[in-house]
This record gives structure tokens, sequence and C-alpha cells, in this order.
């Protein structure tokens, strides 16, 4: 059995959920591989964001 | 005048994709439901194919090490939800299922993380099989 923290889970979510949503949203690898990033990126990104809004609204 | 000499190259453009759009449409799609990649690697997309499997085997996997739940029933429309999510997963769940595997109720918040590793996994899933899918029927080109 594995516990990863939580910010380890939502980088493998992440990366996962932007591998599958790059190769099926776009039809050449090149603009397959700048969606995923871009998914990737957003992911993150917004996990990263919304965990600040929720810290300062705990405050 | 200049479309008349590609005639018969362009008839043997479609006789030669013939074969491929031959037999049964659905059949990426079941493969592909069944087996994570499987639709891809009927269609001879072996990279593509490699890559799905790897990501969404590991998504059930990584959900079932974090002792994550596979929905056994439908009590309630979320169980209804969460049961149609993993059974995207095809034999993996079916197989999980037959080993008793993910049977042990949310004790952690990280196997509540692992319980929507599960039912992303079995989405993601469905979409991948979906583009294959549309591979076979040529709505998306490649």
């Amino acid at each position: 059995m594995i516990h990863p923290s939580h910010f380890t889970a939502i980088l493998f979510f992440a990366l996962f959920a932007s591998i599958v949503f790059g190769i099926t949203m776009r039809e050449t690898p090149r603009r397959m591989f700048r969606y995923g990033a871009y998914c990737f990126i957003l992911f993150v990104g917004s996990a990263i964001v919304l965990s600040w809004v929720m810290f300062f609204i705990a405050r | 005048m200049s479309t008349t000499p590609n005639r018969p190259a362009a008839a043997g453009k479609i006789a030669a994709s013939k074969p491929a759009q031959q037999g049964f449409v659905y059949f990426p799609l079941i493969a592909g439901w069944l087996v994570p990649g499987g639709g891809h690697f009927l269609l001879g997309k072996w990279i593509r194919g490699t890559l799905l499997a790897v990501s969404i085997f590991a998504m059930f996997v990584l959900g079932l090490a974090m002792q994550g739940k596979l929905y056994t029933g439908a009590q309630d429309i979320l169980d209804m939800l969460g049961m149609a999510g993993d059974l995207g997963n095809g034999l993996l769940f079916f197989v999980s299922r037959a080993l008793g595997l993910g049977s042990q109720p949310v004790q952690t918040t990280v196997a509540d993380y692992g319980t929507k590793f599960i039912v992303v996994a079995g989405l993601l899933n469905i979409i991948a099989a979906v583009d294959a899918h549309n591979l076979r029927t040529g709505r998306k080109s490649s």
C-alpha cells in the first residue's frame, strides 16, 4: 500500500489524465504533446491556486 | 482535364483503403473498453496505444494501492455514478473484483483519492475507446 502526499497524488493524476487528453483530443504528435503539456499545467496550476484560495478562506 | 489522369490513382487509393474499413466497425471500441489501449493496438497505433495503456493501467493500480474502493453495487445515485465510472475499466474492473481487490471500506483521505483514481481511470478508458472508434470510422483522420 502507498500513501502519497496530496501534491504527489495531484501530480500523478495530472500526468496520466493529460497524456490521455493529449492523445485523444489532437491529431498530430506535436499538437498532442502541446495540448498534454497545457492540460498538465492547468491541472496542477489550478490545484495550487484553489489551495491558496481555500487557505485564505479558512483563516 | 487535369482530374482525368488522377482518376485511376484515386480509385486505387479507395480500393487500397477498403480492406481497412471492412469488418465489424465497433470492434476497436469494444477492444479498447475491455483492454486499455486495445483499440489503438488493433488499428496499428502502437505508440499511442502503449501510452494510453500505461497511463490508464497505472492510474487504476495506483488507485488500488492507495486502498481505493471498487464500487460493487448501486445503493444511491453517487454509487451508481461511481459504478459507471468503474465499469469503464473493462477487464481490469472484473478481474480486480474477482480477486477481491478494492473491497475494504474507505477510511483515509488517500483512500478516497484512490477511489477517485479508479473511477477516473475508467472514464479515461472510455475516452480512449471512443477515440479508437473515431479513428476506425474515419471521423478522426490520424
